[in-house]
């Protein structure tokens, strides 16, 4: 024990402790007798009060507390209800106020943890909620003041993924006055937006309303743009990221080419352009992603050029750099914007509906590039098969969502993107017969039900069911096998052309940066926010954000909004300059510690090291309170505040009773 | 002691306050229903269970400990879990010299989406710790 701490306890003052069991409304009430628990709790050592509140977390719920601190002198409060991770800071703020340190505040989760997973076991329920309540006793009992510490904000921001989520976060913030480093794998920002022909419910042309946008963002002159870049490295915490970026080498000099396209005539190698027009029409070795593009330079694809030197001679401006290497960059930012976007669902290796087996089976992402009049096929929709106009179309909803064999998640967008190019057929070739092949069309939102309405309008059929068994007969077309559940009629519907209406999944090249930042990944692959409703763009991790289909999958303007309220979560720390951190970090006792340096490589951060006299230090500024060197130590000498072995133990210990509770 | 049927199982389970902490509040959120047999301790890292912890849990009568923390490379201090379960290989060693089952003993990584996962986890344990019964460590007296 240090002299400090020696001191503290002689002084330490009697123990008063408060405790605070919520009933939810009927969510914990409804299991938990919560008098019985209010009851039992008021019996043991040390407590002063139980009491049990309607609402604990609500203003008067706090008041009580506040009010029981002041009026009954308590110096430590407990409060059973729901679960820290929502509600801790509230109550931490709450006993704050009240002039307690908010360390001497504990909590007992008896919700999720028991009332929700007991339903119908209230007996049970109520003495699972009692042990857990004199566990939180036991560890109030030996709780610690600490204080958490006030750390500077570096006033930039990084935003990854630049499609249309990213651009808008990086411009709100950019707007807001902070700088933004908008780093984007591809080599032009607007992610899948640009490839996309129309957007609903307006039809508007999507690069006619995106392109304008990525011009604006480039101009921005708060927002610098790193494109064909990856996250490689994050460290540090919220105010304070260090971020390392690879820009990966063009071979081609941004600063010089100004994407004339002379290269690209010259280069004789070509090959199918899956990166933008999903495999329809070809590209060059070297080649400007598309007309639009931000930054518009070009690129050369190394793996297929042929070295011959044609660009270079071709390119008046000398941009060509056959020698360039990828480079590196270092970033110091305050907080970070995820808008990593989505894959859309491949078909390919289960086949689904015939896809990858028959030539005129594609997908709504192909469809967008035929359709679109900047597309490989200048807008002009044709067949794989023979490059042949389709007189008969039809879409399947649901290609890998609401399938137990894929997703089970609905994607949301695919019943209106079909709606809408259901619509474009119709009104580029009127004669065309379009189905669309569905379990239920799901059209919510402002102007969506009419867009469906309209396409009721316009003589497309709709058939409530999807296909059973889809062959192909001797020209190429398609036979679905389809009953209609509305009526009951079961029919081979010779098709032309199918469209799987493909949703959308979690890119596998995105969980490399979700792991190196350390976001949690939901049940559906996506990254997972800090709460469903109340924080939808919050991570668990202070400074970090999510937005768009990064956290799942949405249409334009709800990806757009979350890009703004990416920037105002984010900007917040910004704007305020200074963060607090968590003050559960690591303590030495140096009256015990022996020097022995087991623990210094158990800590991740580099915060431990031994000094030139072979004693322990610690730098707190890099200790992020896991704990792992506490349990190496063989002293018992090095301590995580707020979970110190004598607190945890005391837990363990109130687990269990000799007597009947 | 009580017939195997009607006995319930006193299981600790510590858990890392950013992956299986979660994962028991998800399992809530999604209502699915667990055997009262559990009392989660939260830790903030997996790294933070101490073998001491555990050893004090079996003496204090627990029929089973849980070791949980978020899945290999999603730890949030990097590498936690890389030593809990470096770890684990000597805890498997205590139970052995305690004289205890291996049944008494689990490890498991469960993100805080994993609700069901969780759910299944605590309902498989306690239907085990069900079948060999109380722990002959358990002090007498002791519920």
């Amino acid at each position: 024990m240090t002299k400090q701490e020696a001191i503290t306890n002689e002084e330490a003052e009697e123990l008063r402790i408060g405790a605070f069991i919520c009933e939810c409304g009927v969510n914990i009430a409804g299991a938990v007798d919560c008098n019985a628990v209010a009851d039992y709790i008021s019996t043991l050592p040390n407590v002063t009060t139980a009491v049990v509140n309607k609402y604990t977390c609500s203003d008067a719920g706090q008041e009580e507390i506040k009010k029981a601190i002041k009026d009954l002198d308590l110096n430590r409060v407990l409060v059973a209800s729901c679960t820290p991770k929502t509600h801790e800071p509230i109550f931490r703020a709450c006993v704050e106020e009240a002039g307690l340190n908010p360390y001497l505040f504990e909590f007992v989760n008896i919700r999720e943890h028991c009332s929700w997973i007991h339903m119908w076991e209230k007996e049970d329920a109520t003495k699972k909620a009692k042990e857990l309540v004199r566990m939180g006793v036991a560890r109030a009992a030996l709780l610690e003041p600490l204080q958490s510490s006030e750390v500077p904000v570096t006033n930039k921001a990084l935003v990854i993924g630049a499609g249309v989520t990213g651009m808008q976060a990086a411009m709100d913030i950019g707007d807001m006055g902070f700088q933004v480093y908008l780093v984007e794998a591809g080599p032009s920002i607007g992610g899948k937006m640009a490839q996309l022909d129309k957007t609903f419910p307006t039809n508007d042309c999507s690069i006619c309303i995106l392109g304008p946008k990525m011009v604006e963002v480039n101009r921005n002159p708060n927002i610098e743009i790193m494109s064909y870049s990856e996250v490689e490295e994050v460290d540090g915490y919220v105010g304070n990221f260090d971020v390392k970026v690879k820009h990966k080498a063009r071979y081609v000099d941004i600063n010089l080419c100004s994407g004339c396209n002379s290269c690209v005539e010259k280069c004789p190698v070509e090959v199918p352009y899956w990166e933008f027009n999903e495999g329809i029409g070809t590209r060059k070795a070297v080649y400007v992603p598309f007309p639009q593009a931000v930054p518009l330079r070009a690129l050369i694809d190394k793996s297929i050029c042929i070295d011959c030197g044609a660009c270079s001679k071709a390119c008046e401006r000398g941009a060509i750099n056959m020698d360039q290497e990828d480079t590196f960059s270092e970033l110091e930012v305050g907080v970070i914007v995820v808008c990593v976007g989505y894959d859309v669902y491949d078909p390919e290796p289960n086949h689904d509906f015939g896809f990858g087996l028959y030539d005129n089976v594609i997908t709504t992402m192909e469809f967008e590039r035929l359709i679109n009049a900047s597309g490989p096929t200048m807008g002009k929709v044709v067949r794989p098969s023979d490059v042949v106009q389709p007189k008969r179309i039809g879409f399947v909803q649901c290609v890998g969502s609401r399938d137990v064999n894929s997703n089970i998640y609905c994607s949301s967008f695919c019943c209106m993107a079909s709606l809408k190019n259901a619509q474009l057929i119709k009104e580029k070739y009127p004669d065309t017969e379009v189905y669309i092949m569905y379990m239920d069309m799901r059209t919510p939102f402002r102007m969506y039900e009419e867009f469906y309405n309209r396409a009721r309008d316009m003589d497309i059929h709709f058939i409530r069911g999807r296909p059973a068994e889809v062959t192909e007969n001797e020209d190429k077309n398609i036979i679905a096998r389809i009953e209609d559940t509305l009526t009951n009629k079961i029919e081979n519907l010779e098709l032309d052309m199918m469209v799987l209406s493909v949703g959308a999944v979690s890119p596998e090249s995105t969980e490399k940066i979700r792991q190196i930042l350390k976001v949690s990944r939901a049940a559906d692959g996506f990254m997972m926010e800090a709460h469903p409703k109340l924080k939808p763009v919050d991570t668990t991790l202070d400074g970090i954000f999510i937005g768009g289909m990064t956290q799942g999958p949405k249409d334009i303007p709800y990806s757009i909004s979350q890009g703004s309220a990416c920037a105002a979560r984010a900007t917040r720390f910004l704007a305020q300059g200074k963060a607090l951190t968590e003050g559960i970090t690591i303590a030495v006792d140096e009256d015990i510690c022996v020097g022995c340096g087991v623990c210094v490589p158990m800590c991740p951060f580099q915060a431990l090291k031994m000094d030139d006299d072979g004693k322990l230090e610690i730098i707190k500024a890099l200790c992020k309170g896991c704990g792992t060197c506490a349990v190496a130590c063989p002293s018992g000498a090095l301590q995580q505040s707020h979970y110190k072995n004598n607190q945890i133990l005391a837990q363990v210990k109130e687990v269990f009773a000799y007597e009947e509770v | 002691m009580a017939d195997n049927n009607d006995w319930e199982p006193k299981i600790v389970a510590f858990c890392c306050n950013w992956c299986s902490y979660g994962g028991a509040d998800t399992a809530g959120m999604g209502r699915f229903q667990q055997p009262a047999s559990t009392r989660v301790i939260r830790v903030m890292c997996s790294g933070r269970i101490d073998p001491l912890h555990v050893y004090n849990a079996f003496l204090e009568g627990a029929d089973a400990v849980l070791v949980t923390g978020c899945h290999l490379g999603d730890c949030h201090y990097v590498n936690g879990n890389e030593k809990t379960e470096l770890k684990y290989q000597f805890l498997e060693e205590m139970v052995k010299q305690l004289g205890l089952e291996p049944e008494r003993l689990y490890l498991n990584w469960i993100s805080a989406s994993e609700g069901e996962r969780f759910a299944n986890f605590i309902n498989d344990v306690t239907a085990k710790v069900k079948e060999i019964g109380p722990s002959p460590l358990k002090p007498e007296g002791v519920s």
